[in-house]
């Protein structure tokens, strides 16, 4: 078996691992990186990226069915769903695409295959192209999560079908239950609305996109509700049967039946078949437990993205890739501030958010003050026609530290940067409001909640 | 049923450390929200503790005589059946400085925590580049300052570099601003030294068990009978004010403000009101505490304190009254003054005192003042200035009333005058606005009728 040597093998290459595999080689590290599907991992392929290429096609879809509300008059048009996945595809192989030059531009070897944990330096791969071991002063493992289901319920990705089969199959059902209500569950939802299906949403939480703030998931419900998909929150399912049309989804509230069922029940993360548990990697509640460092219990042995916990966000995974890589290079990378990290959802309305939702600093005992502004006042967002949906900014009372900032409406997972650079930088209410924002821009609406939380909103 | 964990309340913004006095409950006793569990002595005041859960005091942690820093758990209270072993032994161990703890956590953070290695490299956990940038930084003597128990502020007051700009975050300022703590006495530990919220909190926070000087023997036999001197250990409060004095003093620019009163009708007027069967006796300070009441509220720019990007101005008037004791200086605050008669304030600013040099104010009632009047007039002082107590923006200092020789129309003649200095921060206000409301006190005793309606 042909043995390699390097400084660093990367095992996965999605969003943790190619980012770590760069930074390790920008310092000066030899590095292998092994991948058993596409590189790019699960979010350039088949999460983040083609997911936001169908939502765009949604929102297209949408502003055809509105032409005439633009003075525009269509003759009819036809959305073809087999067309927007074969696009979705394109995108995201032009995206893996990119991630191979990185690699070839900094030296990164990729090598295809299965990689296993051997020893702390050891990891053995089960190639398509034959077997190799590579040896490393420094392993990081980045082998990201794959979707759950629900006990009993197994998903055979034709009738029962989790975000895998989803971003694949070319079929558009004419009706299908998402069971879960997270970011991966409305999405879908979003998606399959447009094009046409009845979509029905179950959530066992009694809200839609239940870690947000709950005005956040009210706006939501009515921005669903108006596009007709049906939404029952607070439900158990208790089977996923064959029948009917496709699917009988069985809940404590009544059956639905549709085509197809959607599992966006949540990620587990990949740590089977490792090689972790000869080694004694310790794990936590199911993922592997780093340091803020991201090593391992096993010293040289780090860790990065969805399988050392949530937030599940690949922009998570990338900054533990650079925190890892650094600290294998002997720099002191600083820590990632997890109260930190945005949260993005790609539905109609957007939905972002940072930091703390209004009940989660009550209940740290935070005296707050709260800013909210509808973009039905915003310029822009009326120029755009789009008006669904508000900024919410929740501050300390005393202090005006920025404690979270919750949007939901059109372009949120942009202007959500704002506030996370203020946090970052430790602004508090003052200088966001000092900060002379463009108009008309979405990003008044900003402006326009700090300002509020403040007392002084001008156009409200 | 809940347990209740019972911790050193922080019962001041200055206070770090707390002695219980005496436990007025003892353990197995049954207690009710509300009951005094116990007497804490703080660096301000002798305060009651109340009981916030109900259920029986199982124990006691720190028992009478004892300090303990703010936050320890010096009590459980909880069902008899009830199994306390996890409250006990969230118990943080005592006399380590929170502040500091957290500062050094994060510190620890950048630390390899690999177990040790190996020395021949490069194993694995080792940095692969020179082991040089992997070492951690040295402690920093401001953050490990307060590990020995000593407030990080004071500590470093001699090392630090009190000039040019001080690099800090918007929070962090505002924090400092609200808390009386001085940016330039700190250390930061954000990206290049810049100063964060951390840092503010741990020197706010920073819980010391301040060392006292034990007095010590004289180690050489003294030439001529008699002690040329003696040091005596500083009373919680002494030590206190010490502390806070300097970050009031050095960064809150002062600036004075001196005018004569002349209170021979205010002095009329008071022993008329004085002689009146079932009325409160009211003393010349009830009338300053009066007549400043009022002119705060007409002058809002001098009852505001200073917030690093901005001003809080307050509208209503919590005066803080000085009381001297024995070892130092106490200032409960009289809320709401501007909303109370003469008679009011005399009878509340009375009891107030008393209860003070009682050392049994409540903690509410030594925080929250807008603005204070420290009163000297009964050592026969002329005049004299005060140091302002942020975040507070202004003091009044009262001098006696002397008799003086006053020339007036009737030619040469005995006059009442007092002398009232303002110390004003200069980042709240300047000498007009200053001078403007001291004016309006003047009037207000020199035409006292106005001080009755
Ligand atoms: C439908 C969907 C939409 C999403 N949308 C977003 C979004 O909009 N924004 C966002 O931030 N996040 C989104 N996510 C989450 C995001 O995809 C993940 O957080 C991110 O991919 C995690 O990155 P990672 O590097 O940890 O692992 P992954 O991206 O999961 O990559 C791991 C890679 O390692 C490979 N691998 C695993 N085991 C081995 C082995 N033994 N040997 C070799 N290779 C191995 C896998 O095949 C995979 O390619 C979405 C997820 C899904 C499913």
């Amino acid at each position: 078996m042909a043995t390699r040597n390097v400084d660093v093998a990367v095992v996965g290459t999605g969003p943790g691992g190619y980012v770590a595999a760069i930074r390790c080689a920008q310092l000066g590290l030899s590095v292998a990186a092994v991948e058993d599907d596409r590189p790019g991992g699960v979010c350039l392929n088949w999460g983040c990226i083609p997911t936001k290429a169908l939502l765009r096609n949604a929102e297209v879809v949408n502003l055809f069915e509105r032409a005439a509300e633009f003075g525009i008059r269509l003759a009819g048009f036809e959305a073809n769903y087999a067309e927007a996945i074969q696009r979705s595809r394109r995108v995201a192989d032009r995206m893996s695409k990119g991630v191979e030059f990185l690699f070839r531009k900094n030296k990164i070897t990729l090598v295809p295959g299965r990689g296993v944990l051997k020893s702390r330096d050891t990891v053995e791969v089960a190639g398509t192209g034959g077997n190799e071991t590579i040896q490393a002063k420094a392993v990081i493992l980045a082998t990201g999560s794959e979707p759950k289901s629900l006990p009993g319920v197994p998903i055979d990705e034709k009738t029962v079908i989790s975000s895998n089969g989803a971003v694949r199959s070319e079929r558009s059902p004419k009706s299908i239950v998402v069971i879960g209500a997270g970011a991966v569950g409305v999405e879908f939802a979003d998606v399959y609305a447009a094009y046409g299906a009845q979509v029905t949403i179950l959530e066992a939480l009694p809200r839609l996109v239940p870690i947000e703030d709950e005005e956040v998931s009210k706006e939501l419900a009515r921005a669903f509700r108006r596009r007709s998909i049906e939404m029952k929150t607070g439900v158990k399912v208790a089977s996923v049967t064959p029948g009917g049309p496709g699917v009988i989804v069985e809940t404590d509230a009544g059956k639905v039946e549709a085509e197809q069922a959607l599992m966006a029940v949540g990620r587990g993360a990949k740590v089977t078949g490792l090689g972790l548990e000869a080694l004694s990697v310790r794990l936590d509640r199911g993922f592997v437990r780093v340091s803020p460092r991201m090593e391992t219990s096993v010293p040289g042995v780090y860790a990065i993205g969805d399988m050392v916990g949530p937030p599940l966000l690949a922009h998570k995974a990338m900054a533990e890739g650079v925190v890892a890589a650094e600290a294998i290079a002997g720099r002191s990378p600083r820590p990632l501030d997890y109260g930190n990290v945005p949260a993005c959802t790609y539905c109609r309305p957007q939905i972002a958010s940072v930091g703390l939702t209004e009940a989660k600093a009550r209940e740290a005992g935070r005296e707050v003050s709260i800013g909210k502004f509808p973009f039905t006042a915003n310029g822009k967002a009326v120029a755009l026609g789009d008006t669904e949906g508000f900024v919410k900014v929740v501050a300390d009372k005393a202090s005006g530290e920025i404690l979270g900032v919750h949007i939901v409406g059109p372009e949120a997972t942009e202007i959500i940067h704002e506030f996370a650079v203020g946090r970052t930088l430790e602004a508090t209410l003052e200088e966001i409001i000092h900060t002379i924002h463009a108009h008309p821009t979405l990003s008044e609406a900003a402006l326009e909640a700090t300002l509020g939380a403040l007392g002084q909103a001008i156009h409200i | 049923m809940a347990i209740t964990k019972v911790v050193m309340p922080k019962l001041s913004e200055a206070m770090e450390t707390g002695k219980i006095i005496k436990w007025l409950k003892k353990e197995g006793d049954r207690v009710q929200g509300g009951d005094i569990l116990a007497e804490i002595e703080t660096d301000k005041a002798d305060v009651e503790m109340e009981a916030f859960g109900a259920g029986v005091l199982r124990k006691i942690l720190v028992s009478a005589g004892e300090k303990a820093p703010v936050g320890t758990l010096i009590g459980v209270i909880a069902e008899p059946a009830e199994d306390i072993a996890a409250a006990l032994a969230s118990a943080p161990a005592p006399a380590v400085a929170a502040g500091a703890g957290a500062a050094s956590s994060a510190r620890k953070d950048t630390r390899p925590e690999a177990a040790p290695v190996p020395p021949t490299a490069p194993a694995p956990g080792q940095p692969l580049r020179p082991a040089v940038v992997s070492t951690p930084a040295p402690a920093v003597p401001a953050v490990s300052a307060g590990a020995v128990g000593i407030p990080a502020p004071a500590l470093t007051a001699s090392t630090a570099v009190a000039t040019g700009r001080v690099k800090a975050s918007p929070l962090a300022k505002k924090i400092a601003a609200q808390t009386g703590v001085d940016l330039r006495l700190i250390r930061g530990t954000g990206p290049g030294g810049r100063i964060i919220r951390r840092d503010v909190e741990a020197a706010t926070v920073t819980v010391a068990t301040a060392p006292v000087t034990v007095a010590a023997a004289p180690v050489t036999a003294p030439i001529v009978p008699g002690v040329e001197y003696e040091d005596r250990p500083l009373s919680q409060i002494r030590a206190a004010i010490a502390r806070r004095m300097p970050l009031s003093k050095a960064p809150v620019p002062h600036f004075y403000v001196t005018s004569e009163v002349a209170m021979d009708r205010a002095w009329e007027l008071r022993e008329e009101l004085n002689a009146l069967e079932g009325q409160p006796k009211i003393s010349v300070n009830d009338f300053v505490v009066r007549a400043c009441a009022l002119a705060l509220l007409k002058h809002p720019g001098v009852n505001a304190s200073f917030q690093g990007e901005s001003i809080r101005v307050w509208h209503r008037a919590h005066i803080g009254i000085a009381v001297a004791l024995e070892d130092g200086l106490i200032t409960p605050v009289l809320r709401d003054s501007h909303a109370k008669s003469l008679a009011q304030i005399a009878v509340e600013a009375r009891d107030l005192a008393e209860r003070a040099r009682a050392r049994k104010l409540r903690a509410t009632e030594l925080s929250g003042a807008t603005f204070s009047i420290s009163n000297l007039g009964m050592y026969d002082v002329t005049e004299f200035s005060a140091i302002i107590n942020p975040p507070e923006g202004a003091i009044l200092a009262v001098g006696s009333v002397r008799r003086v020789a006053v020339v007036d129309d009737a030619g040469l003649g005995v006059g009442r005058r007092m002398a009232l200095t303002l110390s004003c921060d200069h980042r709240v206000m300047d000498g007009a606005m200053g001078a403007r409301f001291l004016q309006d006190v003047k009037r207000l005793l020199e035409e006292p009728l106005r001080l009755l309606v």
